[in-house]
């Protein structure tokens, strides 16, 4: 099939940027979306022009290196599935297809298709672990962890860190993600003793990166390619809550136990 | 070149426990004067950094991808192997030693797969005090599944996400540290030499791949932690970035590599669809668990599964391996699979298939629990073929997936250079000639939890603490030659991209060091990947500049070191005249079985580089097994 696609350009961080329009001709159905682009790039490099730069690793939906805005839509039109999974059976001969970055304040362009995530990773090392040093941990069976409570956590614990959710939210908000690591390390034993300071200071993080706050429009479930839930937004405003009342000392715990 | 293996004297089970105590130790209020490189943030990688700040250490974390949790340990979807015998199916560390040994057709060393065997349960044990969310079951323990080439369920897995859950503890600790000012972490920074001062390992030159600036870091050891080197065959289930390029450049600057050509390939991928196709995608080996693969009895059957009839499928896994069955060892099954389609009997548009049908365990289990135990593999493969595997069976074919070949290392993890550490894929050491399923996951956290940290510390005991600097002059000269390498392959501009040669190198590859090799393939190769690497650096065409994010010029200094690097692999896959494990030479067999020769080859061959157009030297490093007996390796 033949497709017309409208790729944003953009040479660097400090350049302005624009919609450039190329032909992609020879489109088989059995293509990822990024083969597709692949081949539009073999294509320019042929003509001497610089093909289109995007990030993406394991082109296996798990790595979250890819992260493009297809349409208007985060990851594209097939729900649960990473830019990498999308497959043109998805398109049809003829389409036109407009393809962005990332667009939020705490992402910003580096070239092309390519954001700065790194804010999600100081989002994590606000508090997004358990601080237990290498060594000396007990047998893993001391601890029985309810089946529920761990595929529960495991819901969570997926989260490939793309940054869909923010793209996707007319707020920018990184609430998906960080309640996310959140909620899975609070649904655990192991993650009970910094809970209430994780929520606080990941929170906080968020914050100072320049994500908005969520208005519960739900477009970031939406567009998840993990299909995480936002009951893990309701979990984390709790914890927030919980801490910004009483302080991050577990000891002060208010509100009800789970 | 030295190849002493330094394995602690004594009996197996007390060696490492011995060389423990033996080890020298950093007092504590010192360590921060030591500064550690690691390329890589993997799991050995991140494990590695991360242990080594929380012990004291000024740690610096290099990573090309833009975040640490991106590197491709976080793709293994299928477990990780510990002798913790929690099934009391009779598991023991002695099994997990034995089994890995026999796994790998007895071409690894002993005492370091004992060791790793030991602290694999202490990797589980650490892994979930950080909050990795293994399965479990109801009464709150942990799950087990089974994997190829074992008898016992020993796999610790979560969903099929391992990897994934493993790196993420492994990268929240990494996080950790880095908050604590303890590791300096650079991602989107590709390491492209190594400086050797002295004879030590003394520094790394690198490219930010954003601005393009080539800088110099000095340390007091280098850790490569920088994985494997499959994207040699250019389709492989590895990440597009993965590369050779930290290892064969050490390599180069004397670092001895040892058996390049011991790859893994894996028998369940999902089969090529075109020319375009940029990778291959792996579906967990636990789909053996309860999958059965088959192919037609008959050569050219085209009817559509459902229509082939019992009687007319041939389960070539269970009729020739009846006591494994469809769980036989990698390297096994995806010979077989060849076979089936050499004989023309392989399924899908291409004849290079076959099928892993769940018929019977759905009719058996139901679909619900087919659903909560491979439910995301099952969605993965419809999202890819369009095929929906519960009513289809799922067709497979292997693809490259592991290189068990690396840098040289010996019982301390420490390369032939002085101060250079390699862990994880990137090094030889554990899994002989072929790996088997989930044991990468427990190699890579052995390496960077659990040795590397012990071993480390006996290195840099006898090293001074004064600074390190990037002052000297061998800084400089790499640099340079970094710089002058980038220029060079900016300015051709010739008329062929970067991929069409490694498309082109990997088909070589792919047909003549693949699945199964013989001396005039081999010779062959050694013919064509020296004229491809003499068009590629006449040809070429890499637009941009260098001073900006270039993906183009990224890839061409990956593909120029495989395109030196396929060589050494062919060479050393010639000179290794018997067949083990994942290396298969046609004319060193028995009715279709692989034929060792322990007499002559029960060595790691190690390569040293003699300069650019020289023949490299081969090496050997004698295995001796003192514990075990070396046997033929059977399924049956």
């Amino acid at each position: 099939m033949k497709l017309k696609l409208h790729v944003w350009r953009q040479k660097n961080a400090k350049s302005e940027g624009r919609m450039v329009t190329y032909d992609a001709p020879d489109v088989s159905t059995h293509m990822s979306f990024l083969e597709m682009l692949d081949v539009v790039n073999e294509g320019l490099i042929a003509k001497g022009e610089e093909p289109i730069a995007f990030d993406h690793d394991c082109r296996e939906g798990i790595c979250g290196s890819c992260a493009l805005m297809i349409n208007g839509v985060a990851h594209g039109p097939q729900r649960g599935t990473t830019t990498c999974q999308l497959h043109m059976r998805q398109f049809k001969d003829g389409d036109e297809v407009f393809i962005e970055p990332w667009r939020a304040k705490a992402f910003p362009i580096v070239k092309d298709l390519v954001v700065d995530r790194s804010a999600f990773d100081r989002i994590i090392q606000a508090g997004g672990y358990v601080s237990v040093n290498t060594g000396g941990a007990q047998d893993a069976n001391n601890l029985p962890i309810s089946k529920e409570a761990a595929d529960q956590a495991m819901d969570a614990a997926q989260c490939i860190g793309c940054g869909a959710c923010v793209a996707a939210c007319k707020n920018a908000s990184a609430m998906l993600f960080t309640s996310a690591k959140i909620s899975h390390l609070g649904l655990l034993p192991q993650g009970q003793p910094e809970r209430q300071r994780r929520a606080l200071n990941m929170v906080q993080q968020m914050d100072k990166e320049g994500f908005g706050n969520c208005t519960n429009q739900f477009e970031c479930e939406a567009v998840c390619p993990k299909e995480i839930s936002v009951q893990f937004i309701a979990r984390m405003n709790k914890d927030y809550l919980n801490a910004s009342v009483c302080g991050p000392d577990p000891g002060k715990k208010a509100g009800g136990e789970d | 070149m030295n190849l002493d293996p330094k394995i602690p004297s004594g009996p197996l089970a007390d060696k490492w426990t011995k060389h423990k105590f033996d080890i020298k130790l950093v007092n504590p209020a010192n360590k921060r004067k030591y500064t550690v490189i690691v390329v890589g943030s993997g799991l050995a990688g991140a494990s590695a950094a991360a242990t080594l700040a929380e012990l004291g250490y000024e740690v610096l974390c290099f990573c090309f991808q833009d975040s640490p949790r991106r590197a491709h340990s976080i793709a293994a979807q299928g477990g990780i192997n510990a002798a913790k015998n929690y099934q009391g199916d009779g598991d023991s560390v002695q099994r997990l030693f034995y089994d890995t040994i026999k796994g790998g057709d007895f071409r690894s060393r002993e005492a370091n797969v004992y060791r790793l065997a030991e602290v694999s349960t202490n990797i589980i044990d650490q892994c979930v005090a950080q909050g990795v969310p293994f399965a479990r079951e109801y009464g709150g323990l942990l799950a087990n599944r089974s994997f190829g080439g074992a008898l016992v369920s020993r796999t610790f897995y979560a969903r099929g996400q391992t990897g994934q859950q493993l790196l993420l503890g492994a990268y929240q600790a990494l996080e950790r540290q880095i908050a604590a000012g303890k590791v300096k972490m650079f991602p989107r920074t590709e390491m492209l030499d190594l400086v050797v001062q002295d004879g030590k390992a003394s520094g790394i030159v690198v490219r930010n791949l954003v601005t393009g600036k080539i800088d110099t870091h000095a340390a007091h050891a280098v850790v490569l932690g920088s994985g494997g080197y499959g994207n040699v065959f250019y389709l492989s289930t590895n990440a597009k970035g993965s590369n050779v390029t930290a290892t064969y450049r050490a390599h180069k600057r004397g670092a001895g590599f040892a058996n390049p050509c011991f790859t893994q390939i894996h028998p369940t991928c999902i089969p090529v669809s075109g020319d375009y196709q940029s990778k291959l995608t792996l579906m967990s080996e636990s789909l053996r668990n309860d999958g059965r693969v088959w192919a037609p009895s008959s050569a050219g059957d085209k009817r559509r599964p459902d229509d082939i009839p019992e009687a007319e499928r041939d389960y070539y896994l269970e009729r020739k391996y009846p006591s494994y069955g469809n769980l036989a060892p990698r390297d096994i099954a995806s010979r077989s699979a060849k076979e089936a389609c050499d004989e023309g009997r392989g399924v899908g548009e291409h004849g290079l298939g076959v099928y892993l049908d769940f018929r019977d365990s759905i009719k058996r289990l139901g679909s619900d629990t087919i659903a909560q135990r491979y439910g995301n593999l099952f969605q993965m493969y419809e999202r890819i073929t369009g095929e929906d595997p519960y009513k289809v069976p799922m067709r497979i074919f292997p693809a490259v997936h592991y290189t068990m070949g690396g840098l040289w290392v010996d019982y301390n993890l420490q390369s032939t250079i002085p101060g250079l550490f390699v862990i994880g894929e990137a090094n030889f050491s554990d899994h002989g000639a072929n790996r088997l399923g989930a044991s990468a996951l427990m190699q890579g956290l052995a390496d960077g939890y659990f040795v590397l940290p012990y071993t480390l510390s006996n290195y840099l005991a006898g090293m001074s603490r004064d600074p390190v600097t990037t002052q000297g002059g061998e800084f400089r000269a790499v640099q340079n030659q970094v710089e002058e390498k980038l220029q060079r392959l900016l300015s051709i501009n010739g008329k062929r991209t970067v991929d069409s040669f490694h498309k082109e190198l990997g088909k070589i590859m792919w047909d003549k060091c693949g699945m199964s090799r013989d001396r005039a393939g081999l010779t062959e190769a050694l013919t064509k990947i020296p004229a491809l690497r003499e068009e590629f650096w006449q040809n070429v065409r890499v637009l941009g500049e260098g001073e900006n994010l270039n993906q183009s010029l990224e890839k061409a200094g990956r593909v120029a070191d495989f395109l030196e690097f396929g060589e050494l692999m062919c060479a050393d896959a010639l000179t290794r005249e018997e067949s083990c494990g994942g290396h298969f030479r046609e004319e060193y067999q028995v009715e279709g079985e692989a034929k060792r020769d322990d007499e002559n080859f029960a060595h790691a061959a190690v390569w040293e580089y003699q300069g650019d157009g020289k023949a490299p030297t081969r090496h050997v490093e004698p295995l001796v097994y003192e514990n075990i007996k070396l046997a033929t390796r059977s399924y049956k």
